[in-house]
């Protein structure tokens, strides 16, 4: 088995506001690999990205309440005094931002950035930063590196933009790359170059990666496993294949009903879920799903633990419907056809 | 929704050879040094009742394609008809009462509402403005669009920072719909939304046009959801309209290489599929429309190009079935077609079979290729 690189067990992260208490996560665990992809998928609001801020300490604040533990090597990052953790940050553990067009400065030239990254962390000269900057780009696939490491990054398109914030994240070789949505702001085409890029470059640096994402299309292309994330909580976890495939929770089937796919045939009616996602202050009784989800029964005012249920032992979800019940309904329910169970 | 109307019903909107070029200046006298061509002789027309799908990547122009149709923006050259009127020229006074029947739906439901607004007087706006009803009416009217677009009617004196963006979203349709218009161009609805509230929304759109036999203009970059709602599709690449087809057929038969990639680069939630599959990935970015790149505006990201794609630009022609595509190596057609297509005398389209290049790239320009068989 491959070297476990991070575990988060138990992960609570609670925001103390003027409205009340945001709980934004609410007992998430899982590990991840060297040389593996986690997919985490969600919609806003799910708590995604606030858990792989949490995993950086970037969420550290006298209104933030953490529980639970976020295990790196032995270490447990959430109890990490601040100068530990930042060596730990972009060094050994690093991240790319969604937006490419508002993580970088402005007033910076590329190659200064990702320089800037490179002395923070290493005892290199400026000249030889330089160098491994240039040798980044060329990397990442940006053309002439040798000019363009001196241009701001106004002078950069969206993708190569995007590029540049894969090569500083790159640049201390981490151990854990964590992406949260690398492409949401970019078009397909430029997609598809930044998804070959990140799984060349998993394979390059051996490092794991948290790819974070509301998109299952992209999750299906590069993740090994698969967390599906709903009101901060993880509802089903498991092998790519196995959500793919033998989805077991109703969020799962809802968001696989409502892609409209080009690999089918075209149907008369999206499948939508109906409402809203529930507020963080406001949760409600039991199955946070439960107002939302079509197969809802009395036992759902009771919230089901995350666990096994089906014979995949690391196949785990949220639901309280059996497995028959769940094989038999799912298709009708991914077709947005609507059939109660219970 | 399912049948491709372009030739039967009615023509609502003909757009011809429009051209919009953004003029940059520079200097203390505002000299004009060069043009971004936003959109650059395009021609197309969309039928009474049908949903067209504007796709291409971010500046191909398609955005200003549709503010051009709805006339928010001034085209630089040719014309748009709106049901038998041209509006290409218009002045703002003659427009007024034509913008009625043409209204918007912008992308960002965060940057598109009022925020100092209450939502009763957000859709209620155009009608006041518009002259239609006393202020009683016009609430009646509000109440009743709101629940038309799933919002409930005691929403009317809500700010719309108290929304979601979905009903956010909600309210920009109600807004479009207030004065009844024929035309709505909708551009990118629903891309900033969660996917299963996109879901949700681009199902009530298309109830809506059952019901007020609207007219669609949609733009979007998502390949899924255009497919979904579209009678007819049109790429654009870099200001061109490149290929124009029946929704179904640009899926299974696309004639464009560009179009190919485009849809190549669409990640499937299959993983079985997305292994198997073959992915295009085209290199490098969409080059600057201030300086398009000569002949084939595609042709240097495009695998099948060869001399001609640099030096004549391929015009859009007719495949049959309401299939127009522009390109000298056209994917997916018959033989029978293609010799039916280059006996038009302004065409030079061959296969993008390899062994179909030309020997002699010079001669191009003078007359079509004949093919090696």
């Amino acid at each position: 088995m491959a070297e476990q690189l991070l575990e988060v067990k138990g992960l609570k992260v609670r925001f103390t506001t003027e409205d009340g208490v945001v709980r934004a996560v609410d007992d998430v665990s899982f590990e991840l690999q060297r040389g593996k992809v986690l997919g985490v998928v969600g919609e806003s609001g799910s708590g995604k990205s606030v858990t792989a801020m949490t995993i950086l300490g970037l969420t550290r604040d006298k209104n933030t309440a953490f529980e639970g533990e976020v295990a790196y090597r032995g270490e447990n990052l959430l109890a990490l005094p601040e100068a530990r953790l930042r060596e730990v940050r972009g060094n050994e553990i690093a991240m790319i931002f969604q937006d490419p067009m508002t993580s970088l400065n402005p007033v910076y030239t590329v190659g200064d950035q990702i320089v800037e990254a490179i002395v923070t962390h290493e005892q290199a000269s400026k000249q030889e930063a330089k160098r491994r900057a240039v040798e980044l780009l060329r990397q990442v696939g940006i053309p002439n590196p040798q000019q363009r490491v001196d241009d701001y990054p106004h002078q950069f398109s969206g993708g190569m933009r995007q590029r540049a914030m894969i090569a500083m994240a790159l640049s201390c070789n981490p151990d854990v790359l964590i992406a949260d949505e690398p492409t949401t702001a970019l078009d397909v085409t430029i997609q598809a170059q930044i998804l070959e890029l990140l799984d060349r470059l998993r394979a390059d640096f051996d490092s794991a990666v948290i790819l974070i994402t509301h998109d299952l299309g992209v999750v299906a292309e590069v993740a090994d496993e698969i967390v599906v994330m709903y009101a901060g909580r993880i509802v089903e976890r498991g092998a790519k294949r196995q959500v793919f495939y033998d989805p077991q929770h109703p969020y799962t089937w809802g968001l696989l009903g409502s892609i409209p796919r080009l690999d089918r045939p075209k149907p008369k009616k999206l499948h939508s879920i109906e409402g809203t996602p529930p507020s963080l202050i406001n949760l409600p009784q039991g199955c946070k799903f439960r107002p939302r989800c079509p197969h809802a029964f009395e036992k759902c005012f009771e919230e089901p633990e995350l666990r096994n249920r089906v014979e995949d032992r690391g196949h785990l979800d949220r639901c309280w419907l059996t497995v028959d019940q769940k094989r038999s309904v799912r298709e009708s329910t991914i077709a947005g056809e609507e059939r109660v169970v219970a | 929704m399912t049948e491709p109307q372009s030739q039967n019903g009615n023509t609502l909107v003909q757009v011809e050879s429009l051209k919009k070029y953004f003029p940059i200046r520079k200097g203390v006298l505002s000299r004009e040094v060069a043009r971004v061509h936003a959109v650059d002789d395009v021609t197309f027309s969309v039928a009474e009742g049908e949903t067209l799908g504007l796709v291409g990547e971010s500046g191909c122009g398609k955005s200003t394609l549709g503010r051009c149709i709805v006339r928010l923006l001034e085209p630089t050259a040719g014309d748009i008809v709106f049901d038998g009127t041209s509006i290409g020229g218009l002045g703002a006074r003659k427009l007024r009462p034509l913008r009625r029947e043409m209204q918007m739906i912008f992308q960002d439901p965060y940057a598109s509402l009022n925020p100092r607004k209450r939502v009763g007087t957000i859709i209620s706006d155009p009608m006041r403005i518009h002259g239609i009803g006393d202020r009683k009416e016009r609430k009646q009217k509000v109440e009743n669009l709101l629940r038309t677009v799933g919002l409930s009617p005691e929403h009317y004196n809500r700010f719309p920072h108290e929304f979601s963006g979905g009903q956010r979203q909600r309210i920009g349709v109600a807004r479009a719909l207030a004065l009844r218009p024929k035309l709505i161009v909708a551009d990118e609805p629903v891309s900033a939304l969660d996917v299963s509230i996109q879901a949700q929304m681009v199902n009530l759109l298309e109830e809506l046009q059952d019901e007020f036999r609207l007219t669609y203009v949609f733009i979007a970059h998502d390949l899924g959801v255009v497919r979904h709602v579209s009678d007819r599709i049109a790429v654009m690449y870099l200001g061109k309209l490149v290929e124009l087809s029946p929704a179904e057929e640009l899926y299974t038969r696309p004639i464009m290489p560009y179009t190919e990639a485009l849809l190549s680069a669409v990640p499937v939630p299959d993983p079985d599929l997305a292994e198997r599959r073959e992915r295009i990935v085209l290199e490098g970015d969409v080059p600057s429309p201030i300086n398009p790149p000569s002949g084939c505006r595609f042709h240097p990201r495009c695998r099948y190009a060869t001399e001609i794609c640099s030096q004549v630009e391929p015009p859009l022609v007719d495949y049959g079935n309401g299939h127009l595509a522009a390109c000298h190596h056209p994917l997916n057609v018959d033989k029978a077609t293609l010799a039916q297509v280059q006996a038009s005398p302004a065409h030079t389209p061959e296969a993008a079979d390899p062994s179909a290049l030309p020997e002699d790239p010079g001669k191009e320009h003078a007359q079509p290729v004949p093919r090696p068989d």
